[in-house]
């Protein structure tokens, strides 16, 4: 069984769209999406949630105001300024480090489990599927994330899966590293923009940190051939393989409209692109396979 | 006036909107809070003059006065410290995972025998300057690196009051989003007619209401999908302060890191007339 996650740096390359489209062409597989900040794969794999799940993570400060002597203690030890002049928690900026409970001589502040989200595990027409939404203001994307890829893989072994598809979330910290960890191949989606390149770089110096393998996905190539021409000598450069180039479509946005993976809407060269890039991703797993 | 430009979902023109606002009032600061994926500075090409590193506290044990308790590992909600017990140097020893830590203090202020101080551990830079009048700065986390909380703080730490302050936040509805996006007076989330826009937009929303922020839309690129933002932003009462079209010229503006203000004069008023709107908007929502 083979982990690829798709992953960008910087939001809106084109990760959900290229994921749900891997989801229709990969046989034998479960999908898992960890961008659960701001999760939009379901929309597209019309997930029906068979089991739903509590994701209990860290707790939350609360202040007993019948016990509370108001000395100001907590206040002044409080890294977070969680603690409010009136002696209430704001439980959005609490962290959970019980320092506050610790030192309170009046045992007047307690600890209490925090319900920070939901996970799911749903079928689609394109397998298994798990998927989770973070509660509002929580914290902790990074755990709910390495928990529901646990599930993913549960699943996977079960069944005998071939891939585990993950669809990543932007940026370069704590749900991205949770979400890249242990795979087996990292697709950075990136497009020819000067941004599409800084944040780019950075991922693949992140992949690198985590040592995973990755290719590189040029979105929207013909935007700016200019800055694809120089995508191209980084990623030389790098020894790093560029494994499609999908040329920019109006219909993409309209087959999100449509709520289905790309491939299913349209038969032109964009998905043509898809349908090379996921070849060269099945054959480079197979590569791997014979090689380890 | 502290503004903030966030987004649920990416690559909807947070910074595009930011970059665009700064160019269009006078007396800015900028503060690029997107520390895991700063880009603002491509397009306003600051000169730096500062570099101040960044950090969280993380504990040392001084072996001299440790006696492997334990007291700091039981203390530690985030796992940070392991130890094994018996003293230093006769088996006992205990273990440091710093990029666990979150610098909450809990472990060398409890430790009974005041073997543990605190050291800074470098997490991201923050780079400040100058770019054509407009006071700069950003945040880097460092690759690798899981916590940008701590590291934004430090950025937000160098808002200037007597300015118009922008904030460009990073993507996403939790904790580094909300971390940018506190102490703003108004919060202008970006989004497109898409039903991957309209869901994440959702939840941003949520999100500012949770914490009390007035908010209002700009819808980019309005003319790529269908009509679900304005028909949630007409039932929800949020004002849409701008709504751009998908266009060539802007894309390919944005892909060499250009502005449109100066190069699509049409849009100049309307990014200046921009502020207005969220002052009108703000009034109407006490």
């Amino acid at each position: 069984m083979k982990q690829i996650v798709i992953i960008s740096g910087k939001g809106g390359t084109g990760k959900t769209v290229l994921t749900a489209s891997f989801a229709f062409l990969a046989k034998n597989k479960v999908m898992v999406d960890c961008d659960v900040d701001a999760a939009d794969l379901h929309l597209l794999l019309h997930a029906f949630v068979k089991e739903r799940f509590e994701f209990r993570s860290g707790q939350t400060a609360r202040i007993d105001k019948a016990r509370c002597c108001e000395c100001g203690e907590c206040i002044d030890m409080c890294r977070f300024d969680a603690i409010g002049k009136d002696f209430v928690i704001d439980p959005v900026s609490c962290e959970g480090c019980a320092l506050c409970s610790r030192i309170c001589q009046y045992g007047a502040i307690a600890m209490e489990e925090n319900v920070s989200g939901e996970w799911f595990i749903s079928d689609t027409r394109y397998g298994p599927f798990v998927h989770a939404r973070l509660g509002i203001a929580e914290d902790n994307s990074g755990k709910l994330v390495s928990r529901i890829r646990q599930a993913a893989k549960e699943i996977a072994e079960k069944e005998k899966k071939s891939y585990i598809l993950i669809d990543g979330p932007p940026g370069v910290g704590c749900p991205v590293i949770a979400s890249i960890t242990d795979t087996d191949l990292a697709v950075v989606v990136t497009e020819p923009t000067l941004s599409g390149i800084h944040d780019m770089l950075r991922i693949i110096d992140t992949t690198g940190h985590f040592h995973v393998p990755v290719k590189v996905v040029i979105n929207k190539f013909d935007l700016n051939p200019e800055n694809s021409g120089k995508i191209n000598d980084i990623c030389e450069s790098k020894d790093i393989e560029i494994v499609g180039r999908i040329p920019f479509s109006a219909k993409v946005p309209r087959s999100l409209v449509q709520a289905v993976p790309f491939i299913e809407y349209a038969q032109d060269e964009v998905a043509g692109e898809i349908i090379s890039i996921w070849s060269k991703m099945e054959s480079i797993m197979k590569e791997k396979k014979s090689s380890n | 006036m502290i503004i903030s430009v966030a987004s649920g979902k990416g690559g909807t023109g947070k910074t595009t909107i930011a970059i665009n606002l700064a160019l269009s009032v006078r007396n800015v600061q900028f503060l690029d809070c997107d520390v895991e994926e700063p880009n603002a500075h491509l397009f306003l090409k600051p000169l730096f003059s500062e570099r101040i590193s960044g950090f969280i506290p993380v504990p040392e044990i001084d072996g001299e006065k440790c006696d492997c308790c334990g007291r700091c590992q039981e203390v530690c909600v985030f796992n940070t410290i392991a130890v094994l017990p018996g003293k230093i140097r006769e088996h006992g020893s205990v273990l440091i995972f710093p990029h666990l830590c979150h610098g909450c203090g809990a472990c060398s202020l409890l430790c009974p025998r005041r073997a543990i101080h605190e050291v800074n551990k470098e997490i991201g830079i923050i780079e400040k300057g100058f770019s054509d009048g407009i006071q700069f700065v950003h945040g880097k986390l460092n690759i690798g690196e899981a916590m940008s909380p701590p590291l934004i703080r430090q950025v937000k730490k160098h808002i200037d009051p007597t300015k118009t302050v922008i904030i460009d936040a990073p993507p996403g509805t939790t904790c580094p989003v909300i971390e940018s996006v506190r102490g703003s007076d108004y919060c202008i989330l970006v989004t497109e007619p898409t039903p991957f826009g309209l869901n994440d937009l959702i939840l941003a929303v949520e999100m500012l209401k949770t914490i009390s922020i007035p908010y209002g839309i700009i819808l980019n690129r309005y003319d790529i999908g269908d009509d679900c933002v304005d028909i949630y932003a007409r039932e929800n009462g949020i004002s849409v302060l701008m709504k751009i079209p998908f266009d060539r010229e802007i894309a390919s503006l944005y892909s060499k890191g250009l502005p449109i203000v100066g190069y699509k004069r049409e849009y100049d008023s309307e990014f200046k007339n921009l502020i207005e709107k969220m002052n009108l908007n703000t009034q109407g929502h006490n």
